[in-house]
């Protein structure tokens, strides 16, 4: 009799303690930090710079969640995470946010018990190979040998592709981009195939980067996304609004530069206003002070500018908005309204 | 040390089961017993609550499910003729296969080296004992991971890669293969592979005989010298009723099997055998890590047999090989075999390493890319435990069979 009670107390304290871990908020704000899962280093999106602070595309989602939460950019943990840690991260509670060029499928959105908040980088696979080999397309590639990083999805559009086109190929199993590249540039694989962005980033860091080019296939969609676990509503709202906000910013002309000036008094635009809450409560519903929005756009400037700054044309990465800019210019970028 | 304690009268009291030496014992025990259990218990239901909460009750049914990845070409892909159209289960057997292979491969290979280098550790030449001891000191005492990314590097950044091979316009390759037949290149090495034809079968059966044969003869060989004395040749005959055969039905039955030599086409090398690098790499490591450990082992068992015997063989007049291989080693089978053993379960486990360095092993499919590819961590990890553990308990059953045939025999 003694010992059920004791039995039925502990399963009380398990379900307590799971029950809980939906507080991702409130625990994030007692920890005082965000816990948040980038790559183990790809420039331009995450890696450390020389004084070994994190910096890159999906560091900075990072950073603007934190600045909405704590006013401060910095008051983030980065963890570290390659393609088949990643997950068990998230879904552990060891990290609250991933951003680590993750992409959404169905089944990672429900079978796998996460959520995506959106979208910051609309990808598709591609493959590099140097240039003496002459390929110009991937139909070529019958018998190559293919680099690819294991515990992602472009493996299996990889397999998909191959299959559909009827040609063969050895696939090299690698975890890391770094190790991809190691290997790639032995010449232990011909091909190496990931996202067309992370192509291009990790050919930025070659010594040679004319030597090696990017075939024109695009094989699959690949829309990269911040994500984070199901079932605790509201930290999944907070964090799809920063990066909305980040991207509605854009596409209403609120810079790192004027953004002070924007949220010193009201402006004659009712939408600019509510994002920096000169007007209206927007902040209270997702829990947060009323400049959250102000915080976060004043961590890394607008969608836009965290683009430029880390991947965008001007930098050694050089890629086009293309798919990425907003929906005014073209692109598929397109924030809901801020009401 | 014991107390005398007078049995007492009045039957049984609570306050027995603490202060009395009979019962406190078995009452410690019971105490440690339920917490354990409720420990386990607790761990276990609290695990599958959260999977609950997170939506993710204990499901097995992704194995039948399409795996939709590939797998690079090796053994356990041949045998099974895995393709990104299989389920994850063969994927599973892919892996195992694959584990198998490199697990006996180096258990193979430790051996040997661990039998050859634990009796020159103990060689009178300084120099000799002296490398063996460098060997053993700097496998054992280096991760083994660091071993097989070390050698992995080495095999791909200083082979030529198939690209080399190619003649360009004025007549010369970088690199070229050895006696036209092998090429070693950073992706693995090529060697002519076999063409089974027709009636090669016959020729295996007639092969699997003469190896019958050859071991019978070497019986009756042993069991003649045993009863008369008389010593028959050993070697020369066993290899003729080994191979002469074998050769001679070769040419009656037309050249049954052929030689398919590999040959640079498009990007690799096709046809003949493909040994690929990550395997000779995760071989090699494994076979000279574990070497290593078996080196000790060996020098222990043959410093165990006492210095007599040896001295006994002497006096004899044995040759110094034939006193190590009929009198020490046989003595000192016995106190090498136990811990040769766990040795081999380690070299099986640590073969999980094979992932470093892209090797297709249960670890990288079942454990890896089926893992990552359908989340079912727990459900992966418990097979792959599962698998281990068998695996681990086959390799002990076979040891111990073989541990107990070595025993001292009094006759």
């Amino acid at each position: 009799m003694k010992k059920t009670v004791f039995l039925g107390t502990l399963t009380a304290a398990g379900l307590v303690a799971a029950a809980a871990g939906a507080q991702t908020l409130a625990d994030v704000q007692s920890r005082g930090n965000l816990n948040c899962g980038v790559t183990t280093g790809l420039t331009g999106f995450a890696a450390p710079d020389a004084n070994g602070v994190w910096e890159g595309f999906d560091v900075d989602v990072c950073r603007a969640v934190a600045a909405a939460i704590f006013g401060d950019k910095n008051a983030v943990e980065f963890v570290p995470t390659t393609g088949e840690t990643r997950f068990t991260a998230l879904s552990s509670g060891e990290i609250d946010l991933l951003a680590r060029n993750t992409t959404w499928t169905m089944s990672r959105d429900t079978d796998l018990g996460f959520d995506f908040i959106g979208v910051n980088y609309y990808d598709g696979q591609g493959f590099m190979v140097p240039t003496e080999l002459g390929v110009t397309s991937a139909k070529e590639l019958d018998g190559a040998t293919v680099c690819i990083q294991t515990g992602t999805t472009t493996e299996l559009n990889l397999a998909d592709y191959f299959r559909a086109n009827n040609i063969s190929y050895e696939p090299v199993p690698i975890q890391t981009n770094a190790e991809a590249q190691q290997q790639y540039l032995a010449g232990a694989c011909d091909v190496y195939t990931t996202d067309a962005s992370g192509l291009a980033a990790t050919r930025a860091t070659f010594e040679n980067p004319g030597d090696h080019v990017l075939l024109p296939e695009i094989i699959s969609k690949e829309p990269l996304g911040p994500l984070v676990r199901h079932g605790d509503n509201e930290w999944g709202d907070l964090t799809m609004w920063v990066l909305n906000a980040l991207i509605a910013a854009e596409e209403l002309g609120i810079t790192s530069a004027n953004i002070s000036d924007m949220a010193a008094e009201a402006t004659n635009n009712p939408e600019v206003n509510r994002i920096l809450g000169t007007e209206g409560e927007l902040g209270a519903m997702i829990g947060l002070d009323n400049d959250w929005a102000v915080n976060a756009i004043s961590a890394g400037g607008n969608y836009g500018e965290i683009f430029e700054r880390n991947i965008g044309e001007n930098t050694p990465i050089g890629l086009a908005r293309g798919l990425n800019a907003q929906w005014t210019d073209g692109g598929l970028l397109y924030a809901p309204p801020f009401r | 040390m014991t107390s005398i304690t007078d049995s007492p009268k009045g039957g049984f009291h609570p306050r027995q089961l603490i202060y009395d030496t009979r019962y406190r014992s078995l009452t410690i025990q019971v105490v440690t017993f339920v917490l354990v259990v409720v420990a386990i218990w607790q761990l276990g239901s609290n695990l599958m609550v959260n999977l609950a909460n997170l939506g993710q009750e204990p499901n097995f049914s992704f194995l039948n499910q399409r795996a939709g990845y590939d797998i690079g070409s090796g053994f356990g892909t041949a045998v099974t003729g895995y393709t990104s159209a299989s389920s994850h289960l063969t994927a599973a057997y892919v892996g195992i296969l694959n584990t198998l292979l490199v697990a006996f491969m180096g258990i193979v290979l430790a051996t040997i080296i661990g039998v050859l280098a634990g009796v020159l550790r103990l060689s009178k030449n300084w120099l000799v004992s002296r490398l063996m001891a460098v060997y053993v000191e700097g496998f054992r005492n280096v991760p083994l991971l660091l071993w097989i990314v070390l050698i992995y590097a080495v095999m791909t950044e200083a082979t030529p890669t198939p690209r080399d091979f190619r003649v360009d316009d004025a007549g010369v390759a970088q690199a070229y293969m050895v006696f036209d037949a092998v090429a070693i290149t950073n992706r693995g090495v090529y060697i002519p592979g076999p063409v089974w034809g027709a009636n090669s079968g016959i020729l295996v059966a007639i092969f699997v005989l003469s190896l019958i044969g050859a071991f019978a003869y070497r019986r009756y060989a042993k069991k003649l010298l045993f009863d008369t004395g008389r010593l028959l040749p050993l070697v020369w005959p066993a290899i003729a009723i080994a191979f002469v055969p074998v050769i001679l039905f070769y040419f009656l039955l037309g050249r049954p099997v052929g030689l398919d030599y590999p040959e640079l086409g498009g990007f690799n090398f096709s046809g003949g055998l493909q040994i690929s690098n990550p395997l000779v790499a995760l071989w090699l490591a494994l076979s000279l890590y574990t070497g290593a450990f078996i080196t000790e082992i060996v020098r222990a068992g043959i410093l165990s047999v006492a210095k007599g015997q040896s001295e006994a063989a002497e006096a004899l007049g044995m040759r110094a090989n034939r006193t190590m291989s009929l009198i020490i080693l046989p003595q000192a089978m016995r106190v090498i075999i136990p811990p040769l053993t766990s040795q081999y379960l380690n070299l099986t486990k640590n073969s999980s390493l094979a992932i470093a360095v892209g090797y297709a092993d249960v670890r990288a499919t079942l454990g890896g890319i089926s893992l990552n590819q359908t989340g079912r961590a727990l459900e992966c990890m418990l097979l792959l435990g599962l698998f281990y553990l068998a695996l681990s308990l086959v390799i002990s059953f076979v040891m111990n069979v073989f541990d107990n045939s070595m025993k001292l025999k009094e006759r």
